[in-house]
C-alpha cells in the first residue's frame, strides 16, 4: 500500500525543522510507521472479508444466505448497510459474465443500469438476461431487516431509535440480543430504553434457560407489545412447556387483557367526547336563538357550513400559510355566518316572532337556497381542507394509547367556545340583556330593553358560533354543500335533551349523546347505536318534556 | 246536521270532488279511446304522474287533519306514507315469486342474495292480498298510536313534537337503510310484475290504479271533512286553540290527539300504499326528513286548514318540480326554498286563504 513509506516522509519534513528533541521525534515517527504497518493490512483484510461475506449470498440456499447475511452484518465496513438494503429491496443482483454481485436499478427500457456494490462505480447498462437476481423470501427478509436495524441502532434520531429495536424484535435473529444490550447500557432516552427493554423481553421469552424466561415473561405483563403477546400466548397453549412457564404467560396475560381494556375504554371515552365537543359545538348556537327567541332556525346547518367553506376560501386566499389561515379563519367564520344569520333575521325572522312552527318552514326554505347557493358557486363537489402541522399526527399518551391531534384540539377548542359565550352571557351587558329577554320579553320590554335589537344581536351571535363550528369541522371531514344537513337533527336533539336556553345543558347533553354514541358503538354498531340514541331521546322528552335542565320559573310555563 | 247538509256547505271541496269527478272519467276515457296521435290524447306517462299527485294530495289532507285542524305539525308524516308503500311493496314483493332474477319461489331477490334461509317472520301473510291491505292502515296506525300514546300523554307539544318526529322518522331511515332489517336495504323493494294478476306494465291497470287513486282521495276527503265538521272536530279545533282550556273545560286532550294522529297515519299510509304500485318502487329515501317537510310546504302552499287547500297545493307544487326539476334542475330548491319563505311571509294562510281574501274583499267592494 501506497501510504507506507510515503507519509512519514512528507510529514518529517515540516516536524524536521522544528525544535523538538530529536529522540522524540524519532520516536513519534517510528509510532506512526507502526500503525500504519499495522493499518494497511487490515484494511485489505477487512476488504477481503466483505468481498467473500458479499460474495457467500451468491449461493441458491436460503439456509445459507442466512448466515452469509448474519456475517455480512458483523463486518465493519461502511457498505455493508447498503448492500443489505439493497437485497431487501430485491436490487442485489450477480453478473453472470463475471460472475461479481452487483447493484442494479431496473431502467425504462427493462434493462439494468449497474453498480459496483463496494466502490459505487457504475458498471454501465446490461440487458435482462445478463444478471441474475439473488431472491430472496419472507423469512429472510424479517432476518435482514432485523440486521438492518441492528446497524441503524445508533442513529442519532430517537424515532429512529425506537423503530429499529421494535424490528429487531420482530426480526428474531438471536444474534442481534447482544447489539439490543449494548445500546441499552449506553442510552439515556426514556422511550428508547423502554422499547429496547421490550425488545430484550421478546427474546428473552424465547431463551433457552427457564429463569431467564421466567423473569421475561413476569417482566411483559402490562407489555401492550404485540410481538410479546404473541410470545406469551405461544407459552400459554404450548403443552411441551413446564407447568411454572404456562401459568407465569397465563398470568401475564391476563394483566395485558386488562390494560388493554382499560386503554380501549379510554379511547373510547376520547373518541365519544370528541363527538360530543362537535354535537357541543354545533348545537351551541341553535340553544342560544332556540332559547332567546324561541325560534327554530332550520338554516343553522347551513351557517355551519359557511363557516366551513369561509375556511376554505381563506386558505385559497392563502395557500402558503396553512397555520396561520386557520387562525385567520375563525374570525373570518364568525364574521360571515354572523352576518349571514343577521341578514336572514332581518329580512324574514323579526316578521315571525311568536309564530315557531312558521319560522321553521321559512328557515327551512332558506337553507335550502344556501345549499343551492353554495353548490352553484363552489360546485356541488367536497371540497377538502388543508390541516395544519401542529393538528395533523397523533399524541401517544402510552404505549398503544393515542390520541389523534386533531380531534383533541377541536374538544379544547369546543371548551373554549364554551367558555367565551358563557362568558359573554353572563359578564357582558349585551348578555344581561339576552337573558333578560330569555326570562321574559315582556318585561325586559318594559325595563327600557330594546328587545329587537336584542334579537338581531343574539342571532348574529348563534350564527356566528355555528361560522366557528364550521371552522372545526372543517378539519375532520370534506367540505361539501351537504355538510351542515348531517347535523342539524343532532344539534336539535342536543338542544331538546339539554333543555331550551341552558348552556350547561347543551354542554352536557351534546357530551353525553357523544360518549353513549361511542359506547353503544362497538356493541350494537354505528347504525343501531345511532337508531339507538335516537329512541332514547325521544322516550326521555316524554319523560321530561323540557330536558336534563329545564327552565325554571315563568318563561317555563308557556 | 246531515252528511249530504255538511258536504253542500263546503264549496271548495264542492269544487274539489266535481274536479275529481270530471278526471276520473276524462283521463281514462282519453288515453284508452281517443287515438295516440291526437291532442287530446293523455298519455300512459301523464296518467302515472296525475295518480301520483293523486297520492300526494291524499297524503297532504292527512298532514292538514292534524297540522290544520289539531295545531299538531308532524314533521314525520313522511314516515307513515313510507310505512303504508312498504306493506304494499312486500305484498308486490311476493307476487313476483319464481319471475325473479334468481328464481326462488318464496324469498324475493334480495334475501337469496344475502343467503338468507327463509321469510322472515314479518314477511308471512304479505302474500295474501287482504292482509297486505290491513297492514297499510295498521303499521302506521300502530305507530302512530304507540309514539301518540307517549308524547301526548306527557304533553309534548309545539315545536318538541315537530323536533320529535322528525327524529322519528330519521331514526326510521337509517334503521330501513340497513340490508339485516329485510327490507332490502338501500334499493328498497323494486322490480314488482303484477298486482292481483293484473301487469302492472299493462295501460289497463294504470288507469284502474288511478280511478282507485282518485276514488279513495274523494273518501279520504269527505272522511276528513266529517270528522272536522262533527262535533268531535269541534273539540279538536278546540285544542288547536286552547290546549289548555280545553283540558280545563273537562276534555282529555290527549285522547283527541292519539285518535285524530292515529287515523291521519293511517289515510297518510294508504296514499303511500297506493304511490308505489304506480312508480314502481319503495326505498328507504321516502323516510328522509326532507320529504316530510316538503309536504309540510305543500299544505302551507295550498292553505292549511280547508282540507282541499292541501290537495290543491300537493298538486301544484309537484307539478312545478316535475316541470322545473326537468327543465332547469339548478332553479329548483331555490324556487322550493323562496316558495317556502314568501307563503311563510306574504301568504300565511295559502293559495286559499289568498283566494278567499280576494273575494272578501270584491263582496265588500260590492
Amino acid at each position: 500500500m501506497g501510504r507506507f513509506g510515503h507519509t512519514p516522509y512528507s510529514q518529517s519534513r515540516p516536524t524536521g525543522c522544528t525544535l523538538a528533541p530529536h529522540r522524540q521525534l524519532t520516536r513519534w515517527l517510528f509510532q506512526l510507521g507502526i500503525v500504519c504497518l499495522l493499518i494497511a493490512p487490515m484494511q485489505a483484510f477487512c476488504l477481503d472479508e466483505f468481498q467473500a461475506a458479499i460474495d457467500a449470498l451468491k449461493t441458491k440456499s436460503y439456509e445459507e444466505k442466512t448466515t452469509a447475511a448474519v456475517a455480512l452484518a458483523k463486518i465493519n465496513h461502511p457498505k455493508v448497510l447498503d448492500v443489505l438494503n439493497a437485497f431487501l429491496n430485491g436490487n442485489l443482483y450477480k453478473q453472470k459474465k463475471t460472475n461479481k454481485l452487483v447493484f442494479a436499478q431496473k431502467l425504462e427500457g427493462g434493462g439494468f443500469a449497474i453498480s459496483d456494490p463496494t466502490t459505487g462505480v457504475s458498471l454501465g447498462e446490461v440487458r435482462r438476461r445478463h444478471v441474475s437476481k439473488i431472491g430472496i423470501n419472507n423469512r429472510l427478509r424479517r432476518t435482514v431487516r432485523g440486521l438492518v436495524a441492528g446497524l441503524k441502532l445508533n442513529q442519532p434520531e430517537p424515532e429512529g431509535r425506537i423503530a429499529a429495536a421494535r424490528s429487531i424484535a420482530a426480526s428474531g435473529v438471536a444474534e442481534l440480543q447482544s447489539v439490543l444490550e449494548t445500546q441499552r447500557e449506553k442510552e439515556t432516552e426514556p422511550k428508547v430504553i423502554e422499547a429496547l427493554d421490550t425488545a430484550i423481553v421478546v427474546f428473552n421469552l424465547d431463551a433457552q434457560d427457564e429463569v431467564i424466561r421466567l423473569n421475561a415473561i413476569e417482566k411483559s405483563a402490562k407489555n401492550l407489545d404485540g410481538q410479546v403477546r404473541i410470545k406469551l400466548t405461544a407459552i400459554a397453549l404450548d403443552k411441551d412447556m413446564s407447568e411454572d412457564l404456562r401459568i407465569a404467560a397465563e398470568k401475564s396475560l391476563h394483566a395485558i387483557e386488562r390494560a388493554v381494556s382499560r386503554y380501549k375504554f379510554i379511547e373510547t371515552l376520547f373518541f365519544g367526547l370528541s363527538l360530543g365537543s362537535v354535537l357541543v359545538l354545533a348545537a351551541i348556537g341553535l340553544s342560544i336563538t332556540f332559547g332567546v327567541m324561541g325560534v327554530i332556525n332550520m338554516a343553522h346547518g347551513e351557517l355551519i357550513m359557511i363557516g366551513a367553506y369561509t375556511t376554505y376560501v381563506v386558505q385559497l386566499l392563502m395557500p402558503n400559510h396553512p397555520e396561520l389561515s386557520l387562525i385567520i379563519a375563525i374570525p373570518a367564520a364568525f364574521i360571515v355566518s354572523g352576518l349571514v344569520g343577521i341578514v336572514i333575521e332581518r329580512c324574514v325572522i323579526q316578521f315571525l316572532y311568536g309564530r315557531p312552527l312558521e319560522t321553521l318552514l321559512a328557515t327551512f326554505g332558506i337553507s335550502l337556497i344556501l345549499q343551492q347557493a353554495v353548490r352553484s358557486i363552489f360546485s356541488p363537489l367536497n371540497r377538502s381542507v388543508a390541516s395544519p402541522d401542529w393538528m395533523t399526527g397523533s399524541i401517544e399518551i402510552a404505549h398503544g394509547l393515542s390520541f389523534t391531534l386533531n380531534r383533541l384540539y377541536i374538544l379544547v377548542f369546543a371548551l373554549f367556545v364554551f367558555a367565551g359565550l358563557l362568558l359573554v352571557l353572563q359578564r357582558t351587558r349585551l348578555g344581561l340583556e339576552v337573558r333578560a329577554v330569555t326570562q321574559n320579553r315582556a318585561m325586559a320590554r318594559a325595563m327600557g330593553i330594546r328587545s329587537a335589537r336584542v334579537d338581531v344581536m343574539t342571532f348574529g351571535l348563534g350564527a356566528g358560533i355555528a361560522g366557528v363550528a364550521g371552522v372545526a369541522l372543517s378539519q375532520l371531514t370534506n367540505v361539501g354543500p351537504n355538510l351542515g344537513q348531517g347535523y342539524i337533527v343532532d344539534s336539535f336533539l342536543v338542544v331538546v335533551f339539554g333543555g331550551v336556553g341552558n348552556l350547561w345543558g347543551t354542554m352536557v347533553a351534546g357530551l353525553l349523546l357523544g360518549v353513549m354514541n361511542k359506547f353503544l358503538e362497538p356493541v350494537a354498531g354505528a347504525v343501531v347505536a345511532k337508531i339507538l340514541i335516537l329512541f332514547f331521546i325521544i322516550l326521555f322528552i316524554q319523560k321530561r318534556p323540557r330536558g336534563l335542565f329545564p327552565q325554571r320559573g315563568r318563561s317555563g310555563e308557556s | 246536521m246531515s252528511i249530504t247538509q255538511r258536504i253542500k256547505e263546503d264549496v271548495g271541496g264542492r269544487w274539489m270532488l266535481s274536479i275529481l269527478a270530471i278526471a276520473i272519467v276524462w283521463v281514462p276515457f282519453a288515453n284508452l279511446v281517443i287515438p295516440n296521435d291526437s291532442a287530446m290524447y293523455v298519455s300512459t306517462y301523464t296518467v302515472t304522474l296525475l295518480g301520483k299527485y293523486v297520492c300526494f294530495a291524499l297524503l297532504a289532507i292527512s298532514l292538514d287533519l292534524v297540522w290544520g285542524y289539531c295545531g299538531i305539525l308532524s314533521l314525520g308524516h313522511g314516515a307513515f306514507f313510507a310505512l303504508g308503500g312498504y306493506s304494499m311493496g312486500m305484498y308486490l314483493m311476493r307476487q313476483i315469486g319464481e319471475r325473479g332474477v334468481y328464481g326462488h319461489p318464496e324469498l324475493p331477490d334480495f334475501m337469496v342474495f344475502l343467503n338468507w334461509e327463509s321469510l322472515p317472520w314479518y314477511w308471512l301473510g304479505f302474500d295474501m292480498f287482504w292482509f297486505a291491505m290491513v297492514m297499510v292502515m295498521v303499521a302506521p296506525g300502530v305507530l302512530a298510536f304507540v309514539f301518540g300514546w307517549f308524547a301526548f300523554r306527557s304533553r309534548v307539544s309545539g315545536v318538541y313534537l315537530s323536533i320529535m318526529t322528525q327524529a322519528l322518522t330519521y331514526a326510521l331511515m337509517l334503521a330501513f337503510f340497513r340490508n339485516e332489517m329485510g327490507f332490502g336495504g338501500n334499493n328498497g323493494l323494486t322490480d314488482f310484475k303484477e298486482i292481483l294478476g293484473f301487469s302492472l306494465q299493462s295501460d289497463s291497470t294504470r288507469i284502474v290504479l288511478f280511478i282507485i287513486s282518485i276514488v279513495m282521495l274523494a273518501f279520504g276527503y269527505i272522511l276528513c271533512r266529517l270528522i272536522v265538521t262533527s262535533k268531535l272536530g269541534r273539540v279538536v279545533t278546540a285544542v288547536r286553540e286552547a290546549q289548555s282550556r280545553t283540558r280545563f273545560i273537562g276534555y282529555r286532550v290527549e285522547h283527541f290527539q292519539i285518535w285524530i294522529f292515529t287515523v291521519s297515519a293511517m289515510l297518510a299510509g294508504i296514499a303511500g300504499a297506493l304511490y308505489v304500485p304506480q312508480v314502481g318502487i319503495i326505498n328507504p329515501g321516502e323516510f328522509q326528513p326532507l320529504n316530510s317537510i316538503e309536504l309540510v310546504v305543500w299544505v302551507a302552499v295550498g292553505g292549511r286548514g280547508t282540507l282541499y287547500g292541501a290537495a290543491l297545493g300537493a298538486g301544484i307544487v309537484n307539478y312545478a318540480k316535475t316541470t322545473m326539476t326537468g327543465a332547469f334542475p339548478e332553479i329548483w330548491l331555490f324556487a322550493l326554498g323562496a316558495l317556502f319563505v314568501i307563503v311563510t311571509l306574504v301568504f300565511p294562510k295559502g293559495i286559499v286563504g289568498f283566494l278567499q281574501r280576494l273575494k272578501y274583499r270584491a263582496y265588500d267592494d260590492g
